[in-house]
Order: structure tokens, then C-alpha cells, then sequence
């Protein structure tokens, strides 16, 4: 059962083959043999679970079920969920049962999907590889001694290990793209406004956009259809109409203008990436599509863009932990000030306060003009790039991450080594695109992500994409050793 | 852009983050690192860009100023570390 996609098990559970229930105890089984060895899943919610899956069986058998009806996901514990601790990856929310629901997980309980658990994350989304989760880093199935990346690290791992069919991610510099890379399945980031932010906890909130994990582009299509729409309980809420991202799957690739930028096949990427990613694009020829080289010129300045921003609204949204109203608050305060500082300085992990120190420095009298307005026009330039390149083609295209996973511990030490990783999925995030990566092929063993950029509110041009190259390529079925 | 020991004192401060003393050498490093590194945008000309603060340049949305939520205080204030009479409790602030 753990083998099959989100689509054949929709089938599957209308067709009566299975019911929820029996797929919701598969899956519970799986996390329970699994997960011990890849610490995916901070809370596994058992009971309520098997609660929603009769509920779902009930709605399927009264003829009531939509394409999510019954199937089990997971949730990244960055989403509030009512009643159910969530975590964001932080000691400062270990005792935090989150009274309301987001509005994606609103959004999944409406569409009768199953919540099986929350998923694992770096701290407050801040992390590149899952190692700064105060629950343990997550470890990739692939090869358990590299990491899963991140900062949805335990949404992807889950997933690729076939321990649930379809999770949810956040990606505020590649959180979801990145991972979805590194343990080869596919994770989509939509446009910034088409999904809610509504209560999931904020780290940089012009960047902070939610979207799916999942084997499949066909997949995606769907949790996206779910998760997106407009929300006045967001400010930044783009009030749009939601395409039926299932509609235009199978129409044909022939004549879609393919670009790829020179700045993200130069130095700093592996050969290997570099050889799978062209040898993916290749298969788009074959289907039809032209390529064109274009350029990007302002790439250079993203991550130090992005490294300003970040921790800059980071610094602000934070603020708000501050041990008085939820999440931890240090025993016997001297005063106010010790209270905010102690609790802040037992809640947060070491990379949280690297940003919140350089978000704090950045935003202070006298600096304000030189790195965060400097970064913010900057900003603009880069997504300028953007806007001339669509001028000429539809889709861009290039490698997800420098690298294949690397190994646990490997640049922990070295916060800008690590901010590299995120160099190709960065510049997205400033402009606000919809972009996806799917799992094109292997370099020593490991999986390498096709990155896809597409043009504001173009996601069905991207999940067609995705899905027509899914249709002549299997690199998206192959399961990790061990997980079979 | 280098940070010595007193900059990240003094940083934490305004931030109201407690670091551990032995911490601060690491975190000076590492600050200085970062910020020589978002160094690279002097590089670039921005003279006359506008700064982009929204990706779509959406302005803030305005809803009508009415009571669309109930009073929810004594469910909201359960996840309180202390409360009391529907209050938040901190250390005395005023002698």
C-alpha cells in the first residue's frame, strides 16, 4: 500500500480496495518500524487520526469524498494545529499546544485529509539540513549518515521513505525545494500570497510561502488544489481565484520555452547535479520543448540579500516569545528584563539567535539604510531579472541545490557554508515566483532535484511540466534501500 | 564589517537575548562573518531603485473596523506559563 500515489490510493479508497482506517493503521505502522531511524516525526497523532479516517470512511461510503478524502499526510509542526503540540523545532514551543488551527490545516481537515503527525524541522524554519531542531536532526533515508536538508527536513524524509504519501512544507528560501532535492521526491513552493499564512509561525514573513511534498507532480496538483486560496485572515493573501491544478497536467510540452540561466550551471556546482540536470532537460527536447540560454545577472547578490532580510524580520516576528503569554518562560525572573532575556536565551537555539542577533544589528539606529533598505533594492533589481527573462521563455530551469546531501555535521560550524546550499533556491523567494523540484536522476547514489521557475500564479505550467517529464522518466519511483 | 565582544553585548541587549559569556567570541565570529559576506551588495549600484518590499507590490489590505471575533481570553490565555484573573503575570515593574 505504502507504494502507491496519492491519485491510486484516492482510487483505491473510492473503490472500496481499502478504507482509510486500514491506510491510516499502514501508515502508522510504517512510522512506528521506520522513523526510529529518521526521527521524521516530532508528534504522531494516533488517535486522532484513526478518529478522522472513520470519519473520512464515512464520508466516502455516504458518496461525499473528495480527491483527499482519507488519505493520511503529515504536517510540518510549523502549522498550528488545535489542541496538538506544535513544536516549530524549538524548545521555546516545546510546551506549546497550539489553541486554533492554521488555516492550511483548516484547509486539509475540510478536504478530509488525515493528519498522522507533525513533522520534524530545523528551529523556527532556520536551517538548511534539519540539525537545528532542538529534536534532533533528521537523517536522509537515502543514506542515513547525510542529511535530509531543510528546513523541512522531516516533511520531506517522511515522504521519500514512503512513510506517508503527501506532507506539507514552508519554504522561505528553499525549505520545501531543498529538501525535496536531497531525499528525491517532489516539493512544490506556489506563488507568495496563494496559501495562508494564517497561523503558521512566521520567521520572515515577505519570503514564508506553504506547499506540498510528495511523490508526484500529478500529486502535488492536488494538495496544492487543497491548500491554496485566498484568506482575509492573512494580510498578504493573494484574493484570486484557485486554478484546478489537475486540469492541465497532460497537455503537451511542444513548443514550451525552456531557459536556462548561465550563473546557475558555473562554479560551486557538482558535476554530477550538473550532469543529471542537463540530461533532464534533454528529455524536455524530447518532448518538444526549446531551450534557450538566458541570463540572471543579479544572482550574485541573493543570498547576501536574503541574509539580511531574513534575519531582519526574523529579529521582528520573534519578538514575540518573549515567556509571558506562551512557550517557555524561565523560572524565578529577577525582574522584567531577565524574564524576556533568560527566556529567550533558554528557548532559542544557537542559529535562531545568529539571525535574531543579525536581524537586531541590521534594523538598528544608523544601520537601517545600509543593509536592510540596501537589501530591499537589491531585491527589486533581482526580481527585475526575472521579469526580463519571462519575456522570453516560460519555465526556468536549473539545478535545486549545488549538491547532492551532504553529511551530518558537515558544515554545522560554518553558518555561510550552509546558506550557500539554499543558492539556487533563494532568489525565488525574493521575487515571489512559483517554483518546483522533482526528483532527475542520481550522482553517487544520491538523489539530484530538477528545479523549475515559472511565472507568478503559473503553478499548473509547472506541475504540467513535471508531470509530462514523470510520464518518461522513473526517477521519482524509486524507493531508498531498506524503505522498499 | 567585524563585531568584537562589546558590539554582541550590546546587540543582545537591544534584542533581549541571553547568551552565554563564553558563547560571545563564537558569536562575534560568526556575526562578522555573516555581515562581511552580505558586504557583497555594496558592490551594486541601487542609486533611484525603489526598495521592494512586497514581491507582487501588493499594499495592506483594509477590512472594515468591526468585531468579527468573539472574546476567546480564557481559551487563549490556557497556554500561559502564569495568569491570574485574566491577566498575565510578570515580575513587579513599578515599585
Amino acid at each position: 500500500m505504502h507504494q502507491k500515489s496519492l491519485v491510486e490510493l484516492a482510487a483505491d479508497l473510492r473503490s472500496g480496495v481499502c478504507s482509510s482506517e486500514e491506510l491510516t493503521r499502514a501508515c502508522l505502522q510504517r512510522i512506528a518500524g521506520h522513523d526510529q531511524r529518521l526521527n521524521s516525526f516530532v508528534t504522531v497523532t494516533e488517535s486522532q487520526a484513526l478518529a478522522a479516517a472513520q470519519a473520512a470512511d464515512a464520508a466516502i461510503k455516504a458518496g461525499n469524498a473528495g480527491p483527499l478524502t482519507g488519505i493520511p499526510f503529515a504536517h510540518k509542526d510549523i502549522f498550528c494545529t488545535d489542541g496538538v503540540k506544535t513544536s516549530c523545532g524549538s524548545r521555546m514551543l516545546d510546551n506549546f499546544i497550539a489553541p486554533y488551527d492554521a488555516t492550511v490545516t483548516e484547509k486539509m481537515h475540510e478536504a478530509g485529509a488525515v493528519m498522522i503527525g507533525k513533522t520534524n524541522m530545523d528551529e523556527f524554519a532556520m536551517g538548511s539540513s534539519n540539525e537545528t531542531s532542538f529534536y534532533g536532526p533528521v537523517k536522509n533515508p537515502w543514506d542515513e549518515t547525510t542529511v535530509p536538508g531543510g528546513s523541512s527536513g522531516g516533511s520531506a524524509a517522511a515522504v521519500a521513505a514512503r512513510l506517508v504519501p503527501a506532507s506539507t512544507g514552508t519554504d522561505t528560501g528553499g525549505s520545501i525545494r531543498q529538501p525535496a532535492a536531497l531525499c528525491g521526491i517532489t516539493g512544490l513552493k506556489p506563488t507568495y500570497g496563494r496559501v495562508s499564512r494564517y497561523g503558521m509561525i512566521a520567521f520572515a514573513s515577505s519570503l514564508d510561502q506553504a506547499g506540498p511534498f510528495t511523490r508526484s507532480a500529478e500529486d502535488a496538483a492536488v494538495m496544492l488544489g487543497a491548500m491554496a486560496g485566498f484568506d482575509p485572515r492573512d494580510s498578504t493573501s493573494v484574493d484570486r481565484p484557485v486554478d484546478d491544478y489537475t486540469a492541465q497536467l497532460n497537455a503537451p510540452l511542444q513548443g514550451l520555452r525552456i531557459g536556462l540561466p548561465g550563473e546557475y550551471f558555473g562554479d560551486g556546482l557538482d558535476a554530477g547535479v550538473g550532469d543529471a540536470v542537463s540530461a533532464a532537460i534533454d528529455e524536455f527536447r524530447k518532448l518538444g520543448a526549446t531551450v534557450t540560454d538566458i541570463t540572471l545577472p543579479n544572482t550574485h547578490l541573493s543570498v547576501p540579500t536574503y541574509y539580511v532580510v531574513a534575519p531582519a524580520e526574523c529579529s521582528s516576528n520573534l519578538s514575540r516569545f518573549d515567556g509571558v503569554r506562551f512557550g517557555h518562560r524561565a523560572g524565578n525572573p529577577r525582574d522584567l528584563t531577565d524574564l524576556y532575556t533568560r527566556s529567550r536565551g533558554e528557548g532559542f537555539g544557537d542559529e535562531v539567535k545568529r539571525r535574531i542577533l543579525v536581524g537586531t544589528y541590521a534594523l538598528s539606529a544608523g544601520y537601517y539604510d545600509a543593509y536592510y533598505l540596501k537589501a530591499q533594492q537589491a531585491r527589486h533589481l533581482i526580481r527585475d531579472d526575472f521579469m526580463q527573462a519571462f519575456k522570453q521563455v516560460d519555465v526556468i530551469m536549473g539545478p535545486t541545490a549545488p549538491s547532492v546531501a551532504f553529511k551530518l555535521g558537515e558544515k554545522a560550524d560554518d553558518p555561510v557554508s550552509m546558506y550557500l546550499s539554499d543558492i539556487y533556491t533563494i532568489a525565488v523567494n525574493l521575487a515571489g515566483l512559483p517554483a518546483m523540484s522533482i526528483p532527475a536522476g542520481f550522482s553517487n547514489g544520491m538523489p539530484v532535484g530538477l528545479h523549475m521557475v515559472g511565472n507568478y500564479f503559473e503553478e499548473s505550467r509547472l506541475l504540467n511540466a513535471g508531470h509530462r517529464y514523470q510520464q518518461v522518466s522513473d526517477w521519482h519511483t524509486r524507493t531508498p534501500q531498506g524503505f522498499e | 564589517m567585524s563585531l568584537d565582544a562589546s558590539d554582541v553585548v550590546k546587540i543582545a541587549h537591544l534584542a533581549r537575548l541571553g547568551i552565554n559569556v563564553d558563547d560571545i567570541p563564537g558569536y562575534a565570529r560568526n556575526l562578522s562573518d555573516i555581515l562581511s559576506f552580505v558586504e557583497q551588495l555594496n558592490s551594486v549600484d541601487t542609486t533611484g531603485v525603489e526598495p521592494l518590499a512586497h514581491p507582487l507590490e501588493a499594499t495592506q489590505r483594509l477590512r472594515p473596523d468591526v468585531v468579527t471575533e468573539g472574546n476567546n481570553r480564557e481559551h487563549f490565555q490556557q497556554v500561559a506559563p502564569e495568569t491570574e484573573s485574566g491577566l498575565y503575570l510578570v515580575p513587579q515593574v513599578i515599585e
